[in-house]
C-alpha cells in the first residue's frame, strides 16, 4: 500500500471534494505526511493556506490526495523544514495568512515586501506603514568574493525579479533569488469572485500559460460542480493547450540560442511562433487564446474554415522545423555553449520533482495529462520525452521533442474531433474540487471551492516555477556568470504565476 | 545553414508594411512633445521596457515587435538594456505596490526629453487586478503617462500603430 493511501485511511474524509479524496489529519498524520515527502516516497504537489487551516496535495504513483490541518492555534508543523522544496510555499503562507510554521528554518519574508500596508491580508489582516522592509540575503563567505546584485528591472523585456549572484572571478559562488515583485493578490481578489470573474482572473495569472491555467481553473469547478464539458469542449480545449506549447516552446528555443548570440535560430523560431499566434488570433479570437477556455467548456468554437488553416500551419512548421534543428544540432558553436551547461543532476530533480522540460531532462517522467489523465488526453496516445543529462541541450531538446509530440497530437486530435456542443451550464452546487492541466513549463495545479451561488469561497493555483526556481539557484553553481541567462531561458520560469 | 541564409536572400521578406499612426494616439500626443524635443530625436527612439507588475501577456506581444513580420527596428525603435540609454519606457502592469519604488527609479534614471508609454488595460487603471491590497493601479499612479495602448494584450499591430504616432511627433513629420 502506498504511502499516501495509509495516510488517507487514517484521516477524516471531507465530503464533496472532487475528483481526489481530500481528509482532515491532526498533527501525527501532517507530520507523517512530512516524513513520507522527505523519506522519497511521496512527492508535494502544493501546499497552500486558508483562514485558520493548512492544506497539502500530494502524489505518489498515479495516487493524488489533499491533507488538511486545522490550526486553531495559529500554528503548523514545518514542512520546509524536512522538505526544502515547501520552504517558499511556506513562506507565502506565513505572508499572507500569518500562520506560523514550526520549526521552519527559514523564516525571512516572501511575497510580503513590507509595501502592502497590511500584514497577513488573507488571514487577520493587520493594517501598518508601507515602509519596505531590508531584506537579509544569504551570506557566502571566501577570499576575493564579490557580489553582483541584478534587478528587479532587467535588461530585457523580461518580468521583475532579483537576482544576487556571489561569485569568484567568473564563477557564480550562489545565486540567490528574491522574487515576489509582481505580487498582485490574486488569492485575495479570487475569494468571493464569480465564476466569470475568476476564470478571467486563473487566466492571467502567467499569461503564457493562459490556456493551461484557464483549463485547470474549469475542470477544478466542474469537477466541483459535478459536471463534464461536452466531448467536443475537451477536443478543442487540447488543441490550445497543444497550440499553446507549441508557440512556446519555439519562443523557448529561439531566445535559448540568441542568448549564446545565435540570432538566427530566435528569427526563424519567431516566424513560427508568430505564425500559430496568428492562427489562433483567426481561429479563436485571441492570439494567446486568453478567456477561450471557460468553465463549462470553451468560449467559442474553432472558427469555419479553422480545419483547413491548421492544416496549412501544421504543414508549414512540418516543413521549416526540420531544419532548424538540423541548424541547432550541427552548429558546433551553438553545443559549446548548452551541452554540459547548468546540469541538474537528476536525485535533485527528483527530490524537488519539478514538473516539465525541467524535470524530464533530468529524468524525471511525470506529466500531468499521464499521471491524472483528463479528456481527451486519456484516450489519445502520445509519448512523454525524457532525457538524462539534465543540461540546457537537454532542456532545449525537450522542447524540440514535445514540438513534434504536439504536432501529431494535433493530427489525432482533429481526426477524433466530436461534433456536438461546445459548453454546457455550470449548476449552482457547493463543492470543492482539484484539478492538474500540463502546461508548457509543467504541472499547473487548481484547487478551488465554490459556494452554492457560483462564487469561488477560496481559490489555489499553483504554478510549476515554485518548484523549478529554487533549481535555477542549484544548476548555477559552478558555472560562469556569463550563462546565466542561458540557464534561465532553459528553465524560463514564470515569474507571474509564482508571485500570483 | 546555407540553405536557410540562401532562402533569406531569394525569398521575399516576411516583413509587413508599415500601419498609419493611430488616430486616437495622434490626439492624446498632440500637445505633449515640443519642437526641440522632435529636433533632438529624430526619426529614432530607443525604448526600454519595465514590467511593473504584468502577467507576462504583454511582454510577449511587446516581444512579437522584434519578430520579422513586424520588424520593429526598421522604423527607428529599439530597444535597450537601460533607463539611461531610453527616450521612451514601455510600462506593462497593473502597477503593484512591490515594484513601485522600481519603477520611479528606473524613470528617474531615464534622461530628458523621456516619454511613458503604459500598454495594456492593466497599466490603465489595474485591469482585472484592481482594487487588490498588492496593486496600486494604473502606471499613472506613479509615474506621468504620454501615450496608452489599451488591449489585453494589446496586439503587436496595435502596439506599432501607437508608436509610429508617437514617432512622428517625436521626429516633428506630423502636425
Amino acid at each position: 500500500m502506498s504511502e499516501v493511501q495509509a495516510l488517507i485511511d487514517q484521516g477524516t474524509p471531507v465530503a464533496n471534494h472532487q475528483p481526489v479524496p481530500r481528509v482532515r489529519v491532526h498533527e501525527g498524520l501532517w507530520r507523517q505526511a512530512i516524513d513520507a515527502l522527505a523519506d522519497g516516497k511521496s512527492s508535494l504537489l502544493s501546499l497552500w493556506g486558508a483562514r485558520e487551516a493548512v492544506h497539502m496535495a500530494l502524489v505518489d504513483g498515479d495516487q493524488i490526495a489533499v491533507f488538511s490541518l486545522a490550526c486553531p492555534r495559529g500554528s503548523f508543523p514545518s514542512v520546509g523544514a524536512e522538505y526544502p522544496p515547501a520552504i517558499r510555499l511556506e513562506r507565502a503562507i506565513v505572508d499572507l495568512y500569518g500562520l506560523e510554521a514550526d520549526g521552519a528554518t527559514d523564516t525571512r519574508p516572501w511575497l510580503d515586501h513590507g509595501r502592502w500596508g497590511v500584514r497577513h491580508p488573507l488571514g487577520r489582516a493587520n493594517r501598518t506603514t508601507a515602509e519596505a522592509a531590508s531584506y537579509p540575503f544569504l551570506a557566502s563567505h571566501g577570499e576575493g568574493l564579490h557580489q553582483i546584485p541584478v534587478g528587479p528591472v532587467h535588461a530585457g523585456i523580461i518580468e521583475p525579479g532579483h537576482f544576487r549572484f556571489t561569485a569568484s572571478g567568473e564563477t557564480v559562488v550562489r545565486l540567490e533569488e528574491r522574487l515576489g515583485y509582481v505580487h498582485k493578490g490574486i488569492g485575495g481578489l479570487m475569494t468571493g469572485a464569480d465564476l466569470g470573474k475568476a476564470a478571467r482572473l486563473a487566466g492571467r495569472i502567467s499569461g503564457d500559460s493562459t490556456v493551461a491555467y484557464a483549463c485547470a481553473f474549469a475542470r477544478a469547478v466542474e469537477a466541483a460542480t459535478g459536471i463534464e464539458a461536452p466531448p467536443r469542449a475537451h477536443y478543442l480545449r487540447a488543441l490550445m493547450a497543444e497550440l499553446e506549447r507549441i508557440a512556446n516552446h519555439f519562443g523557448d528555443i529561439g531566445a535559448i540560442c540568441n542568448d549564446a548570440s545565435f540570432a538566427i535560430m530566435l528569427a526563424h523560431c519567431g516566424v513560427l511562433r508568430e505564425r500559430v499566434l496568428r492562427f489562433a488570433g483567426a481561429a479563436f479570437g485571441h492570439r494567446l487564446m486568453m478567456d477561450c477556455v471557460t468553465p463549462g467548456g470553451v468560449a467559442a468554437d474553432l472558427a469555419p474554415d479553422g480545419t483547413t488553416a491548421l492544416h496549412q500551419l501544421l504543414g508549414e512548421i512540418r516543413r521549416a522545423f526540420p531544419r532548424l534543428i538540423e541548424l541547432y544540432d550541427r552548429t558546433t558553436s551553438l553545443q559549446d555553449r548548452t551541452v554540459g551547461t547548468g546540469i541538474l543532476h537528476s536525485e535533485l530533480a527528483r527530490k524537488f520533482a519539478p514538473g516539465g522540460y525541467v524535470g524530464r531532462a533530468s529524468g524525471r517522467t511525470f506529466d500531468a495529462r499521464k499521471a491524472m489523465p483528463y479528456p481527451p488526453y486519456d484516450t489519445l496516445a502520445f509519448t512523454v520525452p525524457t532525457r538524462q543529462e539534465g543540461d540546457v541541450n537537454a532542456r532545449v531538446w525537450i522542447r524540440i521533442d514535445e514540438v513534434d509530440e504536439s504536432l501529431s497530437l494535433i493530427d489525432r486530435i482533429l481526426a477524433g474531433m466530436p461534433a456536438g456542443p461546445v459548453k454546457c451550464e455550470v449548476p449552482a452546487a457547493a463543492g470543492s474540487g482539484l484539478a492538474l492541466v500540463e502546461g508548457f513549463r509543467g504541472d499547473v495545479l487548481a484547487w478551488v471551492e465554490i459556494d452554492d451561488d457560483r462564487k469561488v469561497e477560496q481559490c489555489h493555483l499553483r504554478d510549476p516555477s515554485w518548484f523549478q526556481w529554487p533549481l535555477l539557484e542549484a544548476v548555477i553553481e559552478g558555472n560562469i556568470v556569463a550563462d546565466f541567462p542561458l540557464c534561465n531561458k532553459s528553465f524560463n520560469c514564470s515569474y507571474s504565476g509564482h508571485d500570483l | 545553414m546555407r540553405k536557410l541564409l540562401l532562402q533569406g536572400l531569394l525569398h521575399a521578406p516576411l516583413t509587413e508594411p508599415t500601419p498609419e499612426s493611430d488616430e486616437a494616439a495622434l490626439a492624446e500626443l498632440a500637445d505633449r512633445l515640443d519642437a526641440a524635443a522632435r529636433r533632438r530625436l529624430g526619426r529614432s527612439l530607443s525604448i526600454r521596457e519595465v514590467d511593473a507588475g504584468s502577467c507576462n501577456g504583454c511582454e510577449l506581444e511587446i516581444h512579437a515587435l522584434n519578430n520579422a513580420f513586424y520588424d520593429l527596428e526598421r522604423l527607428g525603435f529599439r530597444f535597450v538594456a537601460s533607463p539611461r540609454h531610453a527616450d521612451v519606457l514601455m510600462v506593462t502592469g497593473p502597477l503593484t505596490k512591490n515594484m513601485r519604488e522600481a519603477l520611479e527609479r528606473t524613470y528617474q534614471a531615464t534622461p530628458d526629453p523621456k516619454w511613458v508609454v503604459a500598454i495594456g488595460d492593466c497599466a490603465i487603471n489595474g485591469g482585472e487586478f484592481a482594487n487588490s491590497y498588492a496593486v496600486e493601479g494604473g502606471v499613472a499612479v506613479a509615474v506621468p503617462v504620454d501615450l496608452h495602448i489599451p488591449g489585453c494584450p494589446p496586439t503587436p499591430g496595435r502596439i506599432l500603430t501607437g508608436l509610429i504616432a508617437l514617432l512622428d511627433h517625436a521626429s516633428g513629420t506630423t502636425n
